[in-house]
């Protein structure tokens, strides 16, 4: 029971920034109908900003974050304008092996500026985990849940509250339509895309000090996002959200009961489970796959 | 002209060991040849079915693994005192499992999953891979899991008359895969000329049209999906008796990616393409090696599948051909082709 609970509490945390990983997915994936292979880079590039301003420039920790994201953002706002306004209108397999090349491209290049040798980044929270009652959590893991959720509202808020939240819904509905009632068509591209890798950037830079960062570390990272996606039904954020905790809990009860050995097989079950018996995703409305 | 062409080509590749004595380079081309009959079998779903297979390195590892344990033999425990032990077979069984395991599982792969198309299909496949790829990592009794399966012995033939020929050099193993990759080459001509070939080309244009002239899907695609995994386990079968070790890498994604890179660059639905494509990619790392770090290599591999994508979308000999001429209606075929997958999309 003891244990249950703790793999309750880590599941919280593991979802967090699965959630962020997954939002900005199906926001790419399922909206913009891109096959995103740069997903898992922006995680990473999002965990080496974080090394690259506590370690090497000595800021502080909590200024690091925001940075971060911001060049995530940027990140994805260069990708999309150099390599997929140009291929709008291309078949989605030539902009998935597109993307294939950038992301081999991206990956050799973190390899090269930064080496192959695992980092770690130091964090300014106490080593002392908070225990309550059976449970111990790490202020660190407390941190990356809250800013990870805080991150989750801001981030619906943006897509269903706001006017450039509107335009993005419009425009993937029906781009034509959206261009006719004066929406900036390109302009909305390349924010979706600049906004779901600045969420991505924003998973890596979270999950960087609690685990370590290497340059492959945004592969699984990667999957994980699309057995989300596949999971809470295209484009759908709550479905992303609710997916997340899902993956998270099928990967801390099978670490735990079955075989750690087996943890990351969990994402690659659930997505080919998902598919062959519910392929609109388990929270979709009624839509078209095959 | 297109036979001169071939046959021409055919005898280039026969004569090379002859006057080729680096055996770097030797080796180099072995590996290229292997990994060229892989990208023919994924042509054959990516070009001639349409169906993106990121997962097809699966297929080329169960046809090594298989191949492999068939020759060193095994013993696993399966419950308990309950063992299923295996004594070695000769190489050259190993080679015909592997291909009939890994048919299998195309056929597995194929039923469970041409229910889904498109962007859904590539994500099962990749995830079939991974699957496969941890099973391989994490059943240590069987796989030896990342202490890989080594001294792997080397297909051996017996010649009627003559004895053994054990295929150790590279001289052997270079005609051994040449041997395969013909083979292979001339089985999906044939597949493609016949009316199967056909009916998976009018499934990749119009599927609803296919349907009503009375194509089955399912089984078209299965068929197609079990000869592209069959031949992938044979080359993956190759391998493990070349390289002579294998480890759970031999499942890694990035070696899909060279599949799928070699097979667009050289141009998807071309019986050559993979071929052009294969040997210039396979070729490449060798050239680079010199000139810049392994890092730079793999970046230019990246830049060099952007660039051929924007600028020959179609790839290099569908592009050539059309320049020479030669592809009269392999053109037109295309430019329908690439409407008609635009109006299914924007159907779904």
């Amino acid at each position: 029971m003891d244990q249950l609970l703790q793999h309750l509490v880590n599941m919280l945390v593991l979802g967090g920034t699965y959630a962020l990983l997954g939002i900005g997915l199906t926001l790419i994936f399922g909206i913009m109908n891109v096959v995103n292979f740069t997903h898992g880079i922006l995680y990473t590039f999002g965990a080496y900003m974080m090394f690259i301003v506590v370690h090497q420039l000595g800021l502080n920790f909590f200024f690091a974050l925001p940075v971060a994201i911001v060049a995530g953002w940027l990140l994805g706002a260069l990708i999309e304008i150099t390599l997929l306004r140009p291929l709008r209108g291309a078949d989605i397999d030539t902009t998935m092996l597109v993307m294939i090349g950038a992301w081999i491209a991206m990956q050799s290049g973190a390899l090269w500026i930064w080496g192959g040798v695992a980092k770690s980044i130091d964090n300014p929270f106490p080593d002392a985990p908070l225990v309550i009652g059976p449970v111990s959590v790490s202020w660190l893991r407390l941190f990356v849940l809250f800013a990870a959720a805080l991150l989750i509202v801001l981030a619906y808020s943006l897509i269903n509250l706001t006017k450039l939240g509107k335009a993005m819904r419009a425009t993937f509905q029906d781009s034509d339509t959206a261009a006719l009632m004066g929406v900036n068509v390109s302009l909305i591209y390349t924010s979706t895309f600049a906004i779901g890798s600045s969420l991505a950037a924003a998973a890596g830079a979270l999950l960087g000090p609690v685990y370590v960062v290497f340059p492959q570390m945004g592969d699984l990272a990667a999957v994980k996002a699309f057995a989300i996606v596949i999971l809470g039904g295209l484009g759908n954020i709550t479905g992303a959200v609710i997916g997340s905790f899902i993956l998270a809990l099928a990967e801390e009860l099978g670490a735990g009961y079955v075989s750690s050995g087996y943890r990351d097989a969990m994402g690659f079950l659930i997505i080919i489970m998902v598919l062959i018996f519910k392929p609109t995703g388990l929270f979709a409305r009624a839509e078209r796959v095959g | 002209m297109k036979q001169i062409v071939t046959l021409l080509c055919l005898g280039f590749f026969v004569s090379v060991p002859m006057w080729l004595t680096d055996p770097y380079l030797l080796n180099a081309l072995i590996t290229t040849g292997i990994f060229i009959i892989g990208a023919m079998s994924l042509n054959l779903l990516l070009g001639f079915t349409g169906q993106l297979s990121l997962g097809h390195i699966a297929f080329f590892g169960i046809g090594a693994y298989v191949s492999a344990l068939t020759s060193l033999g095994f013993d696993v425990p399966i419950y308990g005192d309950f063992h299923i032990v295996h004594v070695p077979w000769p190489p050259i069984a190993g080679f015909f499992l592997a291909i009939l395991i890994s048919g299998f599982c195309g056929y597995l792969v194929g039923r469970l999953s041409f229910s889904v198309r498109g962007a859904y299909f590539v994500i099962v496949t990749i995830s079939f891979a991974e699957v496969v790829r941890l099973v391989a990592l994490n059943w240590v009794e069987l796989t030896q899991g990342p202490l890989a399966l080594t001294n792997i012995p080397s297909i051996t033939i017996g010649l009627p008359g003559l004895g053994y020929l054990v295929l150790k050099t590279k001289f052997h193993n270079y005609y051994l895969v040449l041997a395969v990759a013909t083979l292979s080459y001339f089985l999906i001509s044939r597949l493609v000329h016949s009316h199967y070939g056909r009916a998976m080309r009018g499934l990749m244009e119009n599927e609803t049209l296919a349907v009503a002239v009375g194509i089955d899907v399912t089984r078209t695609l299965t068929l197609a999906a079990v000869i592209s995994a069959a031949i992938a386990g044979a080359a993956g079968s190759l391998y493990a008796h070349y390289i002579r070790i294998i480890d759970p890498d031999v499942f890694a994604f990035i070696s899909t990616v060279t599949m799928v890179i070699m097979v667009v660059s050289g141009g998807k639905g071309s019986l050559a393409g993979p071929v052009v494509g294969g040997i210039i990619f396979g070729l490449l790392p060798v050239f680079l090696r010199p000139i810049m770090p392994p890092e730079a290599q793999w970046i230019t591999y990246g830049v060099v599948l952007i660039v051929i994508l924007f600028v020959m979308p179609r790839g290099i000999v569908p592009s050539l051909a059309a320049k020479l001429g030669l592809a009269r209606a392999g053109g037109t075929r295309r430019a329908s082709s690439a409407v008609s997958e635009r109006t299914a999309e924007e159907h779904a």
